[in-house]
């Protein structure tokens, strides 16, 4: 497996949204080199025919009526937005 | 009279025989955690000016209407919702952030008659060992100040060590209740994956995730248990099983009663202190008729690397929520909308949590994934087996909670793979789902050592009862920490 690099580091930082320094991308870089060398244990394994566990519990799909029931209340909700005009969230510009 | 070092069964006596009220213990339990919190740090929001209130309501409710837990006082980790009481998760990027509704055990501890305290601190988004990942501050251990409480419940454990509150919530995720009960000598229970409904809890990795309680005795433990169970349909993980009472599982009957030793529990890392603390722990249950056997769970060794590709993985996808438009930080500067994510979330974020973001979107992006994120959910098919293998054939499986008691503070907080050590004896329980207990056990050098019980799938019952034989056999749960001294009682 790949080790990860100063630029794959930058990428991924923007892919998972986060601003970063070059000087940042070094250092999280040698960080996460050796977390991914320690990964590559795993390799030891033979793992051809075994399933994938994405749960430990037997999940069935869980369903409910198609009924409507009341969402939260828009007052509620928006007492956490930062800033918000005529019931609605104001971002900064998308369009330019 | 002090209220501290009582168990939930004193309390209520005291209260029966009106040597104290539900409002004095409330008060008493401010005061004190007043007199200890520039030494501990344990406590983020307070909750005085409602508990104080719903205190003086509870002492008129008629004594045939209360549970075993009614009016006593809880402190409830950051990162479970509590309606119009900060919770930030001790993250920057939720400063300020006052939810609208309850998590639902937090619904269900007002129900027993609980009385909310305050949120106590953590590890950012659970994610750390020490509790040194807060944005706000940083918790010392009870026991020692220069050492941590562990993580990333810290703040849960240290204020149940220090007898600021009796009861906490924790949550555990590779080892977030057990490992800092350990560093702080209390009992801490992770239960079964769904036993326990996780609507309302800040998701980090949502098919580890687990909410449990940290209490002084093993019968609290019970109690609390009991009140949080149960099947919630607002949780789609949540387990539609019955709920016992855990409390009346504590028989003191352990005749006959197998428990598997997992050699790998006892490798090379594993400090002596701790392996004899838990070998002279077995022979205390020995001697109460249980069979104990060396076993093996042969792929202990990969549950660590297992974990962090699993749970960094889905802590990147669920923390891609954080985006600062709906609630919490915004930042300042921003020309258009990717830079307002991209420095929202790098401003609102520490660094660990950064750190298994990426680790986590480069483990789930394409190319990656097969080597990866799957080769590690195929990993943990082997990890369960283990302990689906050794459950045919023994009750319980023993060991110690963490290899070595609480370190310095400051000290590995720059080495996370070092850091990520401390979990290894936890996390393989996270992969499989099972429940498991840390109990006080020993010391090393003043600093308390857990001992580990390890359970069968929704049978929590039998861990407790282990858990309670001990503790009844043993005296170090009546140890107190240095903290305690000159402490308002």
């Amino acid at each position: 497996m790949a080790k990860m690099t100063k630029e794959e580091v930058i990428e991924v930082a923007h892919l998972a949204r986060l601003a970063i320094t070059d000087e940042e991308a070094e250092h999280f870089a040698d960080q996460l080199e050796a977390i991914t060398n320690a990964m590559e244990l795993l390799n030891e394994l033979d793992t051809e025919n075994v399933e994938p566990t994405t749960h430990v519990l037997q999940m069935v799909n869980v369903l409910r009526e198609d009924k409507s029931i009341p969402g939260l209340d828009r007052e509620l909700v928006l007492k956490n937005v930062k800033e918000h005009e005529g019931g609605q969230v104001k971002v900064p510009t998308i369009l330019e | 009279m002090s209220l501290v070092e009582k168990t939930a069964a004193q309390l209520q006596e005291m209260i029966h025989t009106k040597e104290t009220t539900i409002a004095e213990m409330t008060q008493k339990a401010f005061d004190r955690i007043e007199a200890l919190e520039p030494k501990v740090d344990a406590f983020l929001a307070l909750n005085k000016e409602r508990a104080t209130q719903q205190a003086a309501e509870m002492d008129r409710v008629p004594f045939a209407d209360r549970g075993p837990l009614f009016g006593l006082p809880i402190g409830v980790k950051d990162n479970i919702v509590t309606e119009g009481l900060e919770t930030t998760a001790s993250s920057r990027i939720l400063e300020g952030f006052n939810p609208i509704y309850n998590a639902t055990v937090v619904e269900k501890l007002r129900e027993a008659g609980m009385v909310t305290i305050g949120k106590m601190n953590m590890d950012e988004f659970a994610m750390g060992s020490s509790n040194e990942n807060s944005y706000y501050k940083k918790t010392k251990n009870p026991w020692n100040l220069e050492t941590v409480p562990g993580g990333s419940s810290g703040g849960s454990a240290a204020a149940v060590a220090a007898g600021e509150v009796p009861f906490t919530l924790g949550s555990d995720t590779g080892g977030s209740i057990r490992q800092p009960a350990a560093f702080c000598g209390v009992v801490g229970m992770k239960p079964t994956y769904g036993r326990v409904s996780r609507f309302g809890l800040i998701a980090y990795a949502s098919s580890l995730d687990q909410i449990g309680p940290i209490t002084r005795t093993v019968k609290d433990n019970a109690l609390l248990l009991n009140a949080i169970s149960g099947y919630d349909d607002k949780d789609s993980t949540s387990a539609n099983v019955e709920v016992p009472d855990f409390a009346a599982a504590l028989t003191g009957d352990i005749t006959g009663l197998r428990i598997g030793v997992p050699k790998e529990y006892f490798a090379e890392g594993v400090g002596e202190a701790a392996k004899q603390a838990v070998h002279d722990a077995l022979k205390v249950l020995e001697e109460r008729g249980a069979i104990c056997e060396e076993i093996s769970l042969p792929h202990s060794k990969y549950a660590l690397a297992t974990y962090y590709l699993l749970a960094s993985s889905e802590a990147s996808s669920n923390l891609s929520r954080f985006d600062g438009i709906r609630y919490g930080y915004r930042t300042e500067k921003a020309g258009n909308l990717l830079e307002f994510y991209m420095n929202t979330r790098s401003e609102g974020f520490g660094d660990e949590v950064k750190r298994r973001i990426m680790l986590g979107t480069y483990a789930l992006s394409s190319g990656y994934y097969e080597a990866y994120y799957k080769k590690a959910q195929k990993v943990r098919t082997l990890i369960k087996k283990d302990f689906d293998d050794a459950f045919e054939k023994y009750d319980v499986i023993i060991g110690p909670t963490t290899p070595t008691p609480a370190f310095k503070i400051g000290e590995i907080i720059d080495d996370p793979l070092t850091m990520y050590a401390n979990d290894i004896l936890t996390i393989p329980v996270n992969l499989a789902g099972v429940p498991a207990i840390s109990i006080p056990c020993g010391f090393d050098n003043g600093l308390p050592l857990g001992l580990q019980i390890i359970g069968k799938y929704f049978d929590e019952e039998t861990v407790y009862r282990v858990a309670d034989v001990f503790e009844q056999a043993t005296e170090f749960h009546k140890k107190t920490p240095q903290t305690w001294e000159g402490a308002a009682q």
